[in-house]
């Protein structure tokens, strides 16, 4: 009997610096998590959040409008600036499309996270991360230039639509005042369904997650409990799927102010947030409005931040 | 008198796999019913076939007399705690006790009012402003059972109701439901695989097996006289014993039951057995032994004196205490 127990109760340490190691990080669990987070904080406050501060606090200094250079005065004329009627325009403009873009985009991806967290299942549940995802792996450019193709007036869209004798559907909403234009790739109706087609995966996997973490059983109860599917879906279903529709429209709707290469592509020539921050540093060289626009985003992503978050839209989290 | 629930020939398949196998059932209003099984069984799909979660594939269904196929489950007037509870975790308490009544359309005042009575019927009270996250298990399924009965169901179903619960609180829930469905005089169906939980608080119990039911009585009915061997061997730890050792022990040549506490030990003839093992239970002691090669198990009062493992023993048993039961499966 004995023989089966003859190694004794502690067995040696083993041997070189890694058995070394593990007993340290056994006994220090908390260095051990220093050493870990070290490199990716440098990262992200040195390298990332620094140079955000650097770029934010540029923007309030100003530039002499004779010289063409900034001067290092603390001052707020450059906001002064970004608040003129021209600037506002773009702000504005933007701030509708981003908000358009981010409720389609709900909508659309509801049905599909609903259908891929309650029903798919092994081969189907593959199916549907690569189906959502398979589009972010190609190049952004390619995706773009591909959709100025199928909007474009000779373009695939225009065809069908003929094909189908429904020109004069596509034609009437394209005469619509503001959102239509010459063809769709040159109106905002063609840029919002850009933005829509690019932005749709990240709506669709925060939102997936959260339906995913709802019991059936709480849909079932509601049923059981006397409420239609239609009271299920409002008080059950869309109140504990809110946290990861917040979550995906954080992506939606920061990607659509912050982006500047869709609306040069497609749709009306006139300027998003994106393109004046590009084009005050670029050519136009005024450095702090550019900044000051930037500015603009994440105001606006704080204030939406702060009314989701009074409207519970974090409580069941 | 209508049934509060009854089958007829209800099946339910699920892809190849056939979970309720042309069931007959009758549950009288006012019962206490019991649906007793395995896991896989179909006791569970039953319940959800009452509840409207589940559709039948074929038979008929009725509740207190209307036809249930085809009736959602938010139009039947029956209601359903659920094993793992289902309290809505973005409501209080109270707002969950009072779902019910709020997708009913009934006032604010007066839906907290009978969620604040059904939370005191349960012994809850003031626990309202509380989230679900904030409760014990206990406490969690107490709430799922007022925010049942606040609705005043015709027919309350119970899914293994008692399961996480620990031994002690199960035995006083089991008390509670009880007299809780002797005052509000409603049908309680409830599904669990515990045979003890079963016979204690059912006035009829049915055992199923394999999508049907195997025997359906009050319990004393399936304790004394199950009628196959997969009853004597689910329902209590009664002795199965084979064909060719009850002839072996003087009886006829077919499989028969016999309970631990019907055997007795004497020192001298009887049924000649070694004694393996002892286990004791606190007003009992459970004694293994083998006879030939048969085991059998002993249940041995307390007070009388244990024999130490080996020793030889005889067995006696009154000959109405072996049950013969129809068939071997």
């Amino acid at each position: 009997m004995t023989g089966a127990f003859s190694q004794g109760v502690i067995s040696a340490r083993r041997a070189g610096l890694s058995g070394r190691l593990s007993d340290l990080f056994w006994r220090r669990p908390q260095l051990l998590l220093i050493l870990m987070l070290t490199p990716p904080l440098l990262w992200l406050g040195i390298i990332y959040v620094g140079s955000l501060l650097a770029l934010l606090a540029q923007s309030f200094f100003a530039i002499d409008d004779f010289s063409g250079l900034v001067t290092y005065e603390l001052t707020l004329d450059t906001y002064r600036q970004l608040l003129n009627p021209a600037n506002l325009d773009i702000i504005l403009r933007t701030l509708v499309m981003a908000v358009a873009v981010t409720v389609a985009s709900a909508f659309i991806a509801f049905p599909i996270a609903y259908y891929a967290a309650r029903y798919a299942k092994g081969r189907w549940k593959a199916f549907f991360y690569l189906g959502v995802m398979m589009p972010l792996w190609s190049s952004y450019l390619v995706k773009v230039y591909a959709w100025k193709l199928i909007l474009a007036k000779e373009g695939i869209l225009t065809w069908i639509f003929a094909r189908l004798h429904l020109s004069s559907v596509l034609d009437s909403v394209l005469a619509l005042p503001v959102i239509g234009g010459n063809s769709l790739s040159v109106s905002y109706i063609g840029t919002f369904l850009v933005f829509v087609y690019i932005w749709l995966p990240y709506m669709i996997l925060p939102t997936q997650a959260a339906l995913e973490r709802v019991p059936k059983t709480l849909v079932e109860a509601s049923g059981d409990l006397g409420a239609t599917p239609r009271q299920t879906f409002f008080t059950v279903l869309l109140p504990l799927a809110l946290p990861g529709l917040v979550a995906g429209s954080i992506f939606t709707f920061s990607l659509t102010l912050g982006d500047y290469i869709i609306p040069q592509i497609i749709g009306s020539s006139r300027l998003f947030i994106g393109q004046a921050v590009y084009a005050q540093q670029g050519t136009a060289g005024n450095v702090p409005l550019a900044a000051a626009f930037s500015v603009v985003p994440i105001v606006i992503m704080g204030v939406y931040l702060a009314i989701a978050k009074r409207m519970g839209a974090f409580d069941a989290l | 008198m209508t049934a509060a629930v009854s089958f007829s020939g209800v099946s339910r398949h699920f892809g190849k796999v056939q979970a309720v196998d042309r069931v007959d059932l009758v549950v009288e209003p006012g019962e206490f019913f019991a649906m007793l099984g395995p896991s896989g069984s179909g006791k569970t799909t039953c319940l959800r076939l009452i509840a409207g979660f589940e559709q039948p594939d074929s038979g008929h269904i009725e509740i207190f007399g209307e036809t249930a196929e085809g009736v959602p489950p938010y139009r039947r007037n029956v209601n359903t705690v659920f094993q793992d509870y289902a309290l809505f975790p973005h409501f209080s308490i109270l707002d969950n006790v009072a779902y019910g009544l709020m997708v009913k359309g009934i006032g604010k005042a007066e839906r907290h009012r009978q969620a604040e009575e059904a939370l005191a019927l349960v012994k809850l009270p003031d626990y309202g402003a509380r989230k679900p996250g904030q409760l014990s298990g206990g406490q969690r399924q107490r709430v799922a059972l007022a925010r049942a009965l606040v609705n005043r169901p015709r027919v309350l179903l119970l899914d293994e109701p008692l399961g996480a619960l620990d031994l002690k609180l199960r035995e006083s829930m089991q008390e509670e439901l009880k007299s809780l469905q002797r005052s509000l005089g409603i049908t309680f169906i409830f599904v669990t695989h515990d045979q003890g939980e079963a016979l204690s608080m059912a006035d009829r119990v049915a055992v199923f097996n394999k999508g049907r039911i195997v025997q359906a009585g009050t319990p004393q009915e399936i304790y004394n006289r199950p009628k196959t061997r997969f009853v004597a061997d689910f329902v209590g730890s009664s002795n199965v014993i084979d064909p060719d050792a009850m002839r072996y022990f003087g009886g006829e040549a077919r499989c028969a039951s016999l309970r631990p506490e019907a055997i007795s030990l004497v020192r001298d003839g009887g049924v000649r057995a070694h004694v393996r093992s002892a286990a004791f239970l606190g007003a009992a002691t459970r004694l293994g032994v083998t006879a030939g090669d048969v085991s059998l198990s002993v249940m041995l009062p307390a007070g009388q004196p244990v024999p130490e493992q080996g020793t030889e023993v005889g067995l006696t048993w009154a000959p109405g205490d072996v049950h013969y039961m129809d068939d071997a499966a």
